[in-house]
């Protein structure tokens, strides 16, 4: 049964962030969604010390408020300052940051809070964490995520074709009056969401490798964006089960075989490409060029 | 009625000005180039117009009313280079987006909308490529591509950034057949244009700047040799002969 908690909670957590994920590597803003999901850290500390308690909905409102927080320093500095966007996340991100470790050690004595809790989520404690919910006895950190999931879905349904032509041509879409800039902090709020609720079940790597491998590893394989969701989700699961198998077998981390699995898909298909593309090319100048559209 | 009205506008990047004192007025109803020297400053004078540039100083009108009120009027060609064009769609989801883009964040896809993407396709020439994947178009096509989108938004107004530059021949043929089609529909069409020997076939009106706005108005009046020396500087010989050849045989290229 713990087996089952455990992969449930891996492919919550691997259908939300894969999905956010393909429109991240497509703005590419994979970076900006690392750096939120460390500047979380401030917002979830202030929200524990204000309120005093650990409860998701205060933990939701203070990631969500340091993660937009982010998002708006990071566009405001490229924008006013003038800073590149890679310099403008990495002052933003470690600066916020070393704020909220600051906060956490100040207040350490008080808190049963710390930056482990918050950061090196693992997803074999998820079980241990159990809460009565209609008759079952579910995972504390499972039955966060479901909602989270949800949202996820939710918003990406409302919002994709404004989703499509924002992450295409985000000038264009302003020019014609998309309100551009807020479905951009919309989005950043749900990855601070998706990745602190995350974090605490699987732990930082995991979360930061399944928003950008498994669409990358779906990128490569499609020229359309409905499949390079599905693509992208399903390697994301593929890898939970796979990085499962691995840790049963080699008796090791869990999160980190779930790591290292996505990243061995993404190998795999990038070397098969590399081989289909080699053979095509052969074929392309063996047999003469047919079609002068082809573009090699 | 001007299509486009603009009033002390100056634009500055950081502290370097780039933009002083543009002001100039574009009827609806005709053609228009805005033409100048490397680093003068078209771009970013479309960038200014289209609030996509918060200018120092000025202001600009389109039909009477600041853009925000007739954003839906004004469409946009932007420069081709500028986006990721193997990003996963096809042409025709291209196309979609100069439909919906304006219906704001919930935007949907309608039937008609298809439809009307697929006419604007059609007077591109564009029809049998609709669901090819955007990656795998020439240069020329993708042009078309904006072009079309740019259509499918049924504005009064087309704003194109260099949709000539580094086109074949074909499209350059069909683009400056739409720009007639447009001002026989009674739109109106403002385009950054590089090519001078071109400019007096194609165009009713042009915007000379160097910096500064050097002239404005019909080509006739204002596509002068001493108004082209100003805007590009010492390289006379090669005006002259431009302005000769562009005046002598203007239909022949």
């Amino acid at each position: 049964m713990n087996a089952f908690w455990m992969i449930c909670t891996g492919i919550l957590v691997a259908v939300s962030c894969s999905s956010l994920g393909s429109f991240l590597i497509l703005q590419r803003k994979t970076m900006l969604a690392d750096a939120i999901s460390h500047a979380v850290l401030p917002g979830i500390a202030l929200a524990y010390l204000l309120s005093g308690s650990r409860s998701p909905f205060f933990m939701m409102f203070g990631a969500s408020v340091s993660g937009v927080f982010t998002a708006f320093l990071v566009e405001w500095l490229e924008k006013k300052a003038g800073v590149q966007t890679d310099s403008s996340i990495g002052v933003t991100y470690t600066w916020l940051f070393a704020v909220g470790i600051i906060l956490i050690s100040a207040f350490a004595g008080q808190t049963d809070l710390d930056q482990d809790c918050v950061l090196f989520g693992e997803l074999v404690y998820v079980p241990l964490n159990k809460v009565e919910f209609a008759g079952f006895r579910i995972p504390l950190q499972t039955l966060q995520l479901v909602p989270v999931t949800g949202l996820v879905f939710a918003f990406i349904w409302l919002f994709y074709p404004a989703l499509k032509v924002y992450s295409f041509d985000p000038s264009f879409a302003r020019m014609r009056g998309l309100r551009g800039l807020l479905l951009h902090y919309l989005f950043m709020t749900l990855v601070s969401l998706t990745t602190v609720f995350s974090f605490e079940s699987v732990g930082a790597i995991l979360v930061v490798a399944l928003l950008v491998v498994p669409a990358v590893t779906a990128r490569m394989l499609t020229g359309r964006l409905s499949l390079l969701l599905l693509y992208a989700a399903l390697f994301a699961v593929a890898s939970v089960l796979g990085g499962y198998a691995a840790a049963y077998a080699l008796d090791n981390t869990l999160s980190a075989c779930i790591a290292l699995c996505s990243g061995l898909y993404f190998a795999l298909v990038f070397g098969l490409k590399q081989l289909f593309l080699q053979r095509v090319q052969k074929k392309l100048f063996t047999t003469g060029p047919e079609g002068s559209e082809v573009r090699v | 009625m001007n299509a486009i009205e603009v009033q002390q506008l100056h634009v500055s990047y950081q502290d370097k000005p780039v933009l002083w004192n543009i002001h100039f007025q574009v009827p609806a109803g005709v053609n228009y180039a805005i033409i100048g020297p490397n680093g003068a400053g078209k771009t970013t004078l479309l960038k200014a117009l289209l609030g996509e540039v918060k200018p120092a100083l000025g202001a600009v009108r389109f039909f009477g009313h600041p853009l925000d009120e007739v954003r839906s009027r004004v469409s946009y060609v932007p420069q081709r280079q500028l986006v990721d064009w193997d990003f996963p769609v096809n042409v025709l989801d291209v196309v979609l987006m100069g439909r919906y883009a304006s219906r704001g964040l919930l935007a949907r896809i309608h039937r008609s909308d298809r439809e009307r993407a697929m006419e604007a396709l059609a007077s591109l020439g564009m029809v049998d490529l609709a669901s090819r994947q955007i990656s795998k178009l020439s240069g020329g096509q993708q042009q078309r591509v904006f072009i079309a989108r740019a259509l499918a938004a049924d504005a009064d107004l087309y704003i194109m950034d260099e949709p000539f530059a580094g086109v074949d021949l074909q499209t350059e043929k069909i683009i400056v057949e739409i720009l007639h089609r447009l001002k026989k529909e009674g739109k109106t069409t403002l385009t950054v244009h590089h090519d001078l020997t071109t400019v007096n076939e194609y165009f009713d009106g042009v915007i000379m700047i160097n910096g500064r706005l050097v002239a404005c108005g019909p080509v006739a009046e204002t596509f002068r040799h001493d108004n082209l020396s100003e805007t590009f500087g010492g390289k006379l010989p090669i005006l002259e002969s431009v302005i000769q050849q562009s005046h002598k045989n203007p239909v022949q290229k």
